[in-house]
């Protein structure tokens, strides 16, 4: 299969110098400091504008979140302030992320595979999974719709007098629409970011992955960044854990297990050779 | 809240359960006629309003017309709109309007409103903003068909016509009512009042040659609580804006009772999604992941192997 990947490309700059990443060995630098420093801020805007947003789109089930912020006149008062900053800092992420989220044919090929992404059927990544894989990228262009449609209903619904009655109440529906888009997509990302991929949230808290991480989930970048094939890289792997389960605890590998000379073990163990779900589909 | 033993409050904006107090009370729906035939622009209901209301006064703008200022004010709420118009023979007309809020029988501003309580309909139909649960958000302007919420930028409240609820409560008469020296503004029950207004249409039409003469209680909101006489009902634009179908924006009514929440659940069945995930499916662990000691349910039969 064709590798095309997408490459990020960052030049240091001041806030990069501010921060420190460190790099241990057996991990990957994936996002700088400035990035990591972008996606929290986004982060923290975001949801001071969706709790006070909450608070406005429908105060008879979230009348609780408008004493946050120091009461309903507060929360609409500050609300924009929020989007604002919301809609900054994801506009700077997006001048950073252009490159490497551009669209690519290995993309559509990951979109038509969506399903037995979702249902864990490969134990890895296809081969042209570059720094961000298809489902990533399609969230970063809603968001970037979404803030080019949060700032101008926002700026309408903000400075109603100059837009009048009719653009308001037109730009109120569409504000909503992105912000329900949104709320929608943030479960994905969040679940995505912790319990769905484990050890995903440390890339954009201390900025590295684990090689394992890389050749899991990112094939084609651990490819980029360490010039070897991530699949022999993980069968190499694999095969100095069971060297060291071997040694040291007298464990047999399954497979081997089946082909030696001794009595199969008995009981449901016998059935079960395999170690991953299905992950050579993915290597020829 | 002296009012609550005679204002029975009906609808309030954005509110979460029943009414309190509601349908405990049987209340007349109040009506204020305006007659513009018999109005000679003397704004004495303007003052009246001022005067009652303990407003500021203010500078008056002059453009030309005999018009106070050019629109209503969070702090000046009456208005007589004065417009020259002409007749298709070549006649001239000045036609006089009082310009208040209407107290629609559906009203945008409540629709429209987000705040628990800043919008209230008492029973007898008067709509009154509760400033004090107001959140400045100018939803009410965008709902209104007649432009009548008025945002004071220093407070970030929005103000308007009470339609003298604190003197209807006690009995009295709104204030400009009160000061009318032609009888053109008339006080009563609705049913009293669109009987009065349907007399004096019939006479304009039938004595004084008006043929379109008619009244104004535009049913596109329900019928108002504010009605006018008009000489040609036909065209109540020439009125300075007066909307022949007033509407509430369709985003007020459909999209905020009926979408706003099946929007949210669907939003919500992203969180729903991802918990169930992670029940069946479980995580994507990195490879190489530890030996699979059991998978259940078990695998299927021979031959599908890889």
């Amino acid at each position: 299969m064709a590798t095309s990947t997408n490459r990020f490309v960052h030049r240091t700059n001041a806030i990069d110098r501010l921060g420190r990443t460190v790099v241990y060995e057996g991990d990957l630098l994936r996002h700088p400091v400035y990035t990591r420093f972008l996606h929290w801020m986004v982060g923290i805007f975001f949801f001071l504008a969706l709790l006070s947003g909450f608070g406005i789109y429908l105060p008879w089930i979230f009348r609780f979140f408008t004493p946050l912020f120091g009461g309903g006149a507060m929360t609409r008062s500050l609300h924009p302030w929020f989007g604002l900053g919301f809609v900054i800092f994801f506009g700077l992420q997006a001048l950073n992320w252009l490159q490497v989220m551009r669209w690519t044919p290995s993309d559509t090929r990951w979109m038509k595979r969506i399903k037995s992404y979702v249902r864990n059927e490969e134990a890895m990544e296809p081969a042209d999974v570059g720094f961000f894989n298809a489902g990533q990228k399609m969230q970063f262009w809603e968001i970037v719709g979404g803030c080019i449609a949060y700032a101008i209903t926002g700026v309408i619904m903000w400075f109603p007098e100059i837009f009048g009655r009719v653009a308001v109440a037109i730009s109120y529906v569409i504000h909503d629409i992105s912000a329900l888009v949104m709320l929608f997509g943030i479960f994905f990302h969040i679940y995505l970011s912790t319990f769905g991929e484990p050890h995903t949230i440390q890339a954009m808290t201390r900025g590295t992955v684990s090689e394992a991480w890389a050749w899991t989930h990112h094939p084609a970048w651990y490819k980029d960044m360490t010039g070897r094939d991530p699949y022999e890289a993980m069968e190499e792997e694999r095969q100095r854990l069971d060297q060291i389960n071997i040694a040291s605890r007298g464990w047999v590998p399954p497979e081997q297990a089946a082909l030696s000379p001794q009595p199969p073990p008995t009981g449901k163990d016998a059935s079960l050779p395999s170690r991953t779900k299905s992950w050579k589909f993915w290597k020829k | 809240m002296g009012d609550r033993t005679t204002l029975q409050i009906q609808q309030i904006s954005a509110h979460p359960g029943p009414i309190a107090g509601e349908g405990m009370q049987r209340q007349e729906q109040v009506c204020k006629l305006i007659d513009t035939t018999t109005c000679i622009g003397c704004k004495a209901c303007e003052v009246a309003c001022v005067e009652w209301n303990d407003m500021p006064f203010q500078n008056t703008m002059f453009d030309n017309t005999y018009q106070t200022m050019p629109d209503t004010n969070w702090n000046y709420w009456n208005l007589i709109k004065f417009n020259e118009s002409e007749h298709s023979d070549g006649s001239f007309a000045w036609l006089m309007r009082k310009h208040q809020c209407m107290h629609c029988a559906d009203p945008g501003c409540l629709r429209a409103c987000p705040s628990d309580g800043a919008i209230v309909q008492y029973a007898n139909g008067i709509v009154d903003f509760q400033q004090e649960n107001c959140i400045g958000c100018q939803f009410c302007v965008s709902g209104c068909p007649f432009n009548i919420p008025k945002f004071n930028p220093s407070t970030k409240k929005v103000y308007k016509c009470t339609l003298c609820s604190d003197r209807v409560s006690a009995g009295l008469e709104p204030a400009c009512i009160k000061s009318c020296p032609t009888g053109c503004l008339h006080f009563g029950t609705k049913d009293d009042m669109k009987a009065m207004a349907e007399k004096r249409a019939t006479q304009l039409r039938d004595v004084s040659g008006f043929a379109g003469a008619g009244v104004y209680d535009p049913d596109t909101i329900g019928g108002t609580h504010v009605i006018y006489v008009l000489h040609d009902v036909t065209k109540p634009e020439k009125y300075g804006n007066l909307p022949a179908k007033p509407r509430i924006p369709l985003s007020f009514t459909i999209w905020k009772s009926v979408f706003k929440p099946i929007g949210l659940f669907g939003a919500m069945l992203g969180f729903v999604g991802v918990v169930m995930h992670y029940v069946f499916e479980g995580p994507r662990r990195e490879q190489p992941a530890p030996p699979i000691k059991q998978i259940d349910p078990p695998p299927p039969p021979a031959g599908k192997e890889n």
